[in-house]
């Protein structure tokens, strides 16, 4: 791979907490390597500020393997950066060039109050799982695990559904802010298998009323969070989380 | 004397026999009884949902933004079981040999063949909550084989187990959090335990969001915070993953047991400039299919694909015939270091060797041809049908590589190269895992118990879960049931006030040193210090100079660290400040540890015990021993021994030739 260094205008947004507003502030850095992660780039940036005594820029991350979901932020408008299926930590300079200007923001969604410069709460995530998205198996409950086959092809389609890593890309790509991609993932990767069956009703009512409660958008459709989705889920399991909440809805015992 | 508390009898027979026994606590009274879980990793999250389920009342704490991010979440290649799905000869005996084998003899029999036991109920519980485990087109369950073993019972989710069982646990501690049973705090550190009569009774949090104090009580603390590979700067950990839980037990009495027993794991993405904040593993699951090689002629500058079959040197194959590829993690690495040191290593940094994928997209891409009857496929038909195999099994982790180096691993073989990854060492604990403490209990790898020297790859889950799903929610009630008439102790208690002004001055003695020096900067001189003298090999020399060097580098961190910002806000930098200088403090325990350990086991690698070929030598007459490290007063730490007693394995010279 050709290595190259390069010199970058950076346009970060800066808030000092959630009751401040914000601003967005100009920082240049140069000999930038190609070879770098966009983290390390804003480590490099960081470890200048804190030097020339100014704050860092506060960042949500932790494994930097593209897993754990933390990282979030937009990179040129773009929910994790031009990368397809990238997470921010992935993201390496070489996506860049010499002199390019790079704006950098946190998630805006309502649902998503910022923290802290680029650090946004997304409590919201859990509080939708803690309505549903569970299977209700107490330790110790389970038969063996070969008790019940579960066709290849559902299991796979699960498995893909159940790849999110909950960063919240999804809500950031959607003008409506809507969570329906990861709620999706969730009830579909539940749907998909037999031990997940007997709560299918309850569990996407129960998730679907949450995503309200929390302020999050409603779905219209415009696919824009498939495009940014780091894990690349499916919006077929949007299809089918309505699919289910139809079901639900027409054979519920009121 | 450390009283490991094994129970008398049988080794097939000590856990039956200990939940026969142990004294329970009937429902009313566990909802009056609190308890504490620190980390809500795999041991954590476990724990605190299995807990909760019971009825006790649990607050869970993590420092994450929420329980999902907990590193567990980036384990790869799997979780073991000695299901034995396969029929190739596996049971809860081989599996308990394989770990007391792989750990090269310095793990408790009686905590491995529990270990093995309850192994195959993880698997059973996860597939019950949704885990979406790889199958086979007959809709059952699919193995895979991990180094240190001749038989396949790895249970694997792609390249995200991790992630897939910690979901799993996640959510069930969710479903516990909404049922009222668990009360959750994200963006909280522990930053010490509270002791009372001698009993841990509750912790000091930092609230990280807006930098207070907070005080809560438990009648019971856990500790699963995970391990202390981030002493070494660059490892395969999360940039969060820390000491300070486990230390700030340690100073108030806990014992620390082995410290200098790191993993150091073969097959990780090399290391590609200074700015470097993180080294990224590519699973072991990889070495199944793939063949690692150096070219046969030192310093050979061609490109890897130029390089004809020949002149290849597949050393683990030609060391190790009967493990080859698949040989433990510690014997793996040194072997590739062992390479490079002799000049045959490859890329501009020489210090990487080939893993090679051209061999095992062949063989699948034909097996895929027969398998839909194509007859004479060309080589490119079979390459592509290869790469589409391959891609299933491994595909995440392909991108992943690609994505970091840029380059195509489907077209090249990929370089890799040893990098930290685990620690076996942590808190002391016995076999309820409770530490030296009482009521101080340690979950997965913060405790030092099941894998001896050398932790086999597929085996972190499986003890993280089994310590949280089925070990603590018997053990504990053996504790707890002698505590049904303590009532709640408010933290307005002295013992609370007196903690949380030790931490509350020890934030401020960080911020007011406000030298020239960032944390960042200080942490990678520890990280060097530990990785050049008490890395891959270590030696007397090298270790007493380590030592010399952490008491200096200590010096300078209390005297010129420049932390920005202020103690009541988030801070980042203050957080990641408190973690580095207990890193400082615990590097040099681990030097302590590894000079005072006179011989090579497993991971650690002195380099004065070797056998004629250049393999660990241990010396049982004088080192089959715990080292369990009691803390006395400022960096200076009294050597207690627990005597590794062996009753049904034969320790000997390991062997996987």
């Amino acid at each position: 791979m050709e290595h190259y260094n390069m010199n970058l205008t950076l346009k970060v947004w800066r808030q000092r907490n959630s009751k401040e507003k914000g601003k967005f502030e100009t920082y240049k850095v140069e000999n930038i390597s190609s070879e770098m992660s966009f983290l390390e780039m804003f480590d490099v940036l960081n470890e200048r500020l804190i030097l020339e005594g100014k704050e860092p820029i506060a960042f949500d991350h932790d494994c930097r393997e593209g897993i754990c979901g933390s990282c979030a932020m937009y990179i040129n408008g773009k929910p994790h950066g031009p990368w397809k299926a990238n997470t921010v930590c992935q993201l390496h300079m070489r996506a860049f060039k010499d002199s390019d200007t790079i704006v950098v923001e946190p998630w805006r969604a309502k649902a998503f109050p910022v923290i802290k410069d680029l650090v946004v709460d997304r409590s919201a995530f859990d509080r939708i799982i803690q309505s549903g998205g569970f299977v209700s198996v107490n330790t110790g409950n389970a038969v063996d695990a070969n008790a019940v086959a579960v066709e290849k092809e559902n299991a796979d389609k699960a498995f893909a559904a159940a790849a999110c890593i909950g960063c919240g890309a999804c809500v950031a790509a959607c003008k409506n802010s809507s969570a329906m991609l990861f709620l999706s993932a969730k009830v579909s990767h539940l749907a998909l298998l037999p031990q997940g069956n007997p709560e299918r009703k309850t569990r996407v009512v129960a998730m679907l009323n949450q995503m309200d409660k929390e302020g999050f958008g409603a779905c219209t459709f415009t696919n824009a969070c498939e495009a940014t989705c780091p894990k690349e889920i499916s919006v077929m399991n949007i299809a089918r989380l309505n699919q289910e909440y139809f079901v639900a809805s027409f054979t519920a015992d009121k | 004397m450390l009283d490991a508390k094994i129970p008398e009898g049988k080794l097939d027979d000590k856990w039956t026999d200990y939940k026969g026994h142990c004294k329970l606590v009937n429902p009313a009274n566990k909802r009056k009884l609190e308890i504490i879980v620190v980390g809500t990793g795999l041991a954590g999250a476990s724990a605190a949902a299995s807990l909760g389920e019971l009825g006790y009342k649990v607050k869970a704490f993590c420092f994450q933004d929420s329980p999902r991010r907990a590193h567990s979440i980036a384990a790869q290649g799997g979780i073991n079981a000695a299901k034995n799905y396969q029929n190739d000869g596996d049971s809860v005996f081989r599996l308990f040999y394989d770990t007391i084998k792989g750990g090269d003899y310095r793990s408790r029999e009686g905590n491995v063949r529990r270990l093995a036991e309850v192994s195959v109920s993880i698997i059973d519980q996860c597939v019950a909550q949704g885990v979406p485990f790889a199958r086979e087109y007959g809709g059952l369950l699919s193995n895979r084989s991990f180094g240190g073993t001749q038989v396949q019972r790895t249970f694997y989710a792609a390249g995200q187990t991790g992630q897939q069982l910690l979901i799993g646990a996640y959510q069930a501690l969710e479903r516990q959090v909404a049922l009222g049973n668990v009360k959750m705090y994200s963006r909280h550190e522990m930053l010490d335990v509270v002791v009372i009569d001698k009993k841990a009774r509750g912790i000091i949090c930092r609230n990280l969001i807006t930098g207070e104090l907070e005080r809560f009580f438990g009648h019971a603390v856990l500790l699963c915070t995970g391990g202390y590979g981030n002493v070494f700067y660059l490892s395969t950990n999360a940039m969060g993953c820390n000491v300070t839980a486990a230390w700030k037990a340690h100073k108030k009495g806990a014992y620390f047991g082995n410290p200098c027993f790191t993993q150091i794991h073969p097959t990780c993405i090399p290391v590609s400039g200074d700015y470097q904040s993180k080294l990224t593993l590519m699973s072991e699951s990889l070495r199944n299919d793939g063949r690692i090689w150096v070219p046969k002629k030192q310093g050979d500058n061609r490109s890897p694909n130029e390089i004809p079959e020949e002149e290849r040197d597949y050393y683990l194959e030609r060391r190790y015939p009967a493990f080859g590829n698949l040989v433990p993690r510690d014997v793996a690495s040194r072997a590739a270091k062992e390479r490079c040191d002799a000049g045959y290593g490859v890329g501009s940094s020489k210090q990487a060797v080939y893993l090679d994928y051209a061999a095992a997209i062949e063989r699948y891409g034909k097996i895929e041809s027969n398998k839909h009857n194509i007859k004479n496929s060309s080589p490119e038909e079979i390459k592509r049908m290869g790469d589409e195999v391959v891609k299933e099994k491994y595909g995440n982790l392909f991108d992943m590589y690609e994505k970091i180096t840029g380059e195509n691993p489907y077209m090249v073989p990929m370089r890799i190269y040893p990098a930290v990854h685990y620690t076996m060492g942590g808190l002391w604990v016995d076999y309820e895992l409770q530490t030296t403490i009482p009521g101080l209990y340690a979950l997965g790898e913060c405790n030092f118990s099941d894998h001896g020297a050398n932790r086999l790859g597929a085996s972190a889950l499986m003890q993280g879960l089994a310590d949280g799903y089925f070990v603590i929610p018997y053990t504990i009630g053996n504790y707890l049931a002698d505590e049904i008439r303590t009532k709640d102790i408010l933290t307005t208690h002295s013992a609370f006030e007196e903690a949380e002004k030790n931490v509350a001055e020890r934030l401020q003695t960080l911020m007011n040193i406000k030298g020239t020096e960032t944390v960042e900067s200080l942490h990678k001189r520890l990280g060097k210090i530990m990785w050049d003298k008490c890395g891959m090999a270590r030696n007397t020399d090298g270790l007493k100079q380590a030592i010399e060097e952490i008491r200096a580098l200590k010096k300078e961190f209390w005297s010129n660290v420049k932390i920005p910002g202020s103690i009541d806000e988030f801070n980042p930098e203050l957080d990641k400040a408190g973690r580095v200088a207990d890193f400082i403090e615990l590097g040099e325990l681990m030097c302590i540890d590894a000079l005072e350990r006179n011989e090579s086991c497993g991971g650690h690698f002195r380099e004065e015990y070797q056998t004629e070929d250049g393999e660990a030598l241990r010396d049982d007459n004088n080192f089959m021993y715990v080292s369990a490290w009691k803390y006395t007063s400022e960096a200076q730490w009294e050597l207690n021994k627990e005597v590794l007693q062996y009753d049904v394995v034969h320790p000997s010279q390991r062997s996987y030739k």
